[in-house]
């Protein structure tokens, strides 16, 4: 008949608290690393509405840029439509050279083969963007004329990872059965890439390329060299330079001048609504076609 | 009886069709396939061309030369290549652990409805376009850190030469915690999806035989995914090594190195962005392009080292179930 022994309680002895501190201790800290990270999204978006939001007005987003030291207020429009040609003409190139990078990685490829392009993309991504840049104004612009095209061809460079890698994973996600039961009804692999496995994956890859022109809005360093100086007003010749947003917002925040400040703000609110707009619609339109897709 | 040719024939042209589309299709997206990996190339050629005059010039004395001097034509990368390393360095030294954190805070202890809205807004920062954080980093946070987070520093930990001498805002130091923002969120999205590809068995498995949860996180998720975590690292090296515009617009472009972290300085990246309208000589044109060789060779051995410790640390985790 042993007596149960008198210390061993439910109630945690010294080293047991001790435990449960530490385990504390390491949630708080967690959690406060995860409130940082959202506080700082927090008060860079609130700095930039607070600052921005005072010079927005329709006129500001209609009128032509201003004259330098003229003391015109001016206004971005130029800006707002050059960004939509660059944007546009980069995703209308990485839209296709990427779907196919990526149907011949998921349906085609060998493995060594597929480990080497697939290698070759993800350096790609890992890219600095200023490379990018250099790059395009040493095989388009050095010696010639600033243009548009050679924007736009830059921040397709930048967008042909985000694509790829998108549309293959989307490719993964088509269940293996719709393929298979195409193949074995007599269909050919390029009807069934075509007509089968595109089409169901159609969804994500456009909302893929939406979150990569959203990245493309608001690169810098691919345009700097080569579609910084242009003039005033609305240019939709892409043979020209180009205005853009990013640009601009880069050489006014460089500037001296404060009025110059409050435009890069308020450009820099124009620019942070669209990316992040489309960035959030893009994501939730990923996340339901993935719960769709199972 | 006469309809049995015309199908045969149709037969007979649908496979002709069928050989050709599948050769079409397979040589097209092969084309785009080596496109890809021919992209990669001619990028790393016509920059290192584009370095030739300032190689035959300067040589491989370029990489220890201190001066950016265009009335004299003599240029050099040490000061770039410094403060390269000292800004990507404070960055991961900042983020990394921040990161880290999150990602745990992510996979292991948020409850599911706060897991979705911190992890999608941890993604917004990193949808923050790099020029936008720049100007916010130049008008916003390099006051605040001049009156008060530098003051602060040097008073108590003045002795230690890093934080030896004060100096207006714009500097290494201010760079540093600009490119540490833009590092967190790829640090962190990386290694949630790490953390939560650890097998749950082995978690459980910890919980049962009475570890708490940080004995737990310590013991089989952190420790089971040291290399995947050590790839995220790098990618977020990656990253802070090639940003070139916010880098540019707080870091106060002087091309000479200090050892306080709160004087002026500059990056590779942040030079090549800053001469964007300043360059003349066609020498000093050439020099810009073998700042982005030495650049372009940095960045591609680190997500290099990156790719091979991710594909290995893929291979060991899934091979071995």
């Amino acid at each position: 008949m042993a007596a149960v022994e008198p210390t061993l309680t439910l109630r945690g002895d010294g080293r047991v608290r001790r435990r449960r501190i530490a385990n504390r201790v390491a949630e708080v800290l967690a959690t406060v690393a995860a409130l940082a990270a959202v506080a700082v999204l927090g008060i860079v978006v609130w700095s930039v509405a607070k600052r921005g939001a005072g010079a927005l007005s329709w006129g500001f987003l209609t009128h032509d840029l201003p004259i330098p030291f003229s003391g015109q207020s001016g206004g971005i429009a130029p800006l707002i439509v050059g960004s939509a040609i660059l944007v546009g003409l980069a995703a209308a190139i990485a839209l296709p050279v990427g779907v196919c990078i990526a149907v011949f990685l998921e349906e085609f490829a060998r493995p060594a083969v597929r480990a080497g392009i697939q290698l070759a993309v993800d350096l790609l991504n890992g890219l600095p963007s200023i490379i990018i840049g250099v790059f395009v104004f040493g095989l388009l612009v050095y010696g010639h004329p600033q243009n548009g095209w050679a924007g736009s061809i830059g921040l397709a460079i930048v967008m042909l990872p985000l694509v790829t890698r998108a549309t293959q994973e989307v490719l993964r996600l088509v269940p293996r059965s719709q393929r298979e039961g195409a193949l074995a009804l007599g269909a050919s692999r390029w009807r069934t890439v075509l007509g089968i496995t595109l089409p169901s994956a159609l969804g994500g890859i456009l909302t893929g390329t939406v979150l990569a022109v959203a990245r493309a809005a608001g690169e810098t360093a691919p345009l700097l060299f080569v579609t910084s100086i242009y003039g005033r007003t609305i240019e939709l010749n892409p043979s020209h330079a180009l205005p853009n947003l990013p640009v601009q917002i880069f050489i006014w925040s460089e500037s001296s001048d404060p009025e110059d400040h409050k435009r890069a703000w308020a450009s820099a609110l124009v620019l942070i609504l669209f990316v992040l707009a489309t960035s959030l619609i893009a994501r939730l339109a990923l996340a339901r076609f993935r719960r769709r897709m199972g | 009886m006469s309809t049995l040719p015309a199908t045969q024939e149709l037969r007979g042209g649908r496979r002709v069709r069928d050989w050709l589309g599948d050769r079409i299709l397979f040589l097209l997206t092969l084309a785009a396939g080596l496109a890809g990996v021919g992209l990669l190339g001619l990028i790393a050629y016509r920059v290192i061309r584009g370095a030739h005059l300032a190689f035959s010039t300067f040589g491989l004395s370029f990489v220890w030369g201190t001066a950016w001097d265009t009335n004299k034509n003599v240029f050099g990368a040490l000061p770039g290549l410094y403060g390269t390393a000292v800004t990507s360095l404070m960055a991961l030294i900042i983020a990394a652990p921040l990161a880290i954190a999150i990602a745990l805070f992510l996979s292991e202890l948020a409850p599911r409805g706060i897991r979705v809205v911190v992890g999608s807004l941890v993604e917004m920062l990193a949808a923050i376009p790099s020029v936008v954080l720049g100007l916010w980093g130049i008008l916003v946070l390099a006051p605040f850190v001049q009156d008060h987070l530098e003051p602060w520093l040097h008073g108590w930990f003045g002795f230690i030469p890093v934080f030896g001498q004060e100096g207006a805002a714009p500097g290494i130091f201010l760079a540093g915690l600009v490119l540490a923002i833009m590092v967190v969120p790829i640090v962190a999205s990386v290694c949630r999806e790490l953390f939560l590809s650890v097998p749950s068995e082995l978690e459980e498995g910890a919980l049962a035989l009475g570890a708490t949860r940080w004995e737990m996180v310590r013991g089989v998720v952190l420790s089971s995914s040291r290399p995947g975590i050590a790839a995220a690292v790098i990618l977020g090296l990656g990253r802070a090594l090639g940003e070139a515009i916010a880098v540019t617009q707080v870091i106060g472009a002087q091309w000479f190195i200090k050892a306080s972290l709160f004087q002026p300085g500059d990056t590779l990246a942040s030079r090549i962005a800053g001469q964007y309208q300043g360059a003349v000589s066609k020498l000093q044109i050439s020099s810009l392009f073998y700042l982005a060789a030495i650049l372009l060779v940095i960045g591609l051995v680190t997500n290099l080292l990156a790719q091979i410790v991710v594909r290995r640390f893929a291979f060991q985790r899934t091979g071995g179930s």
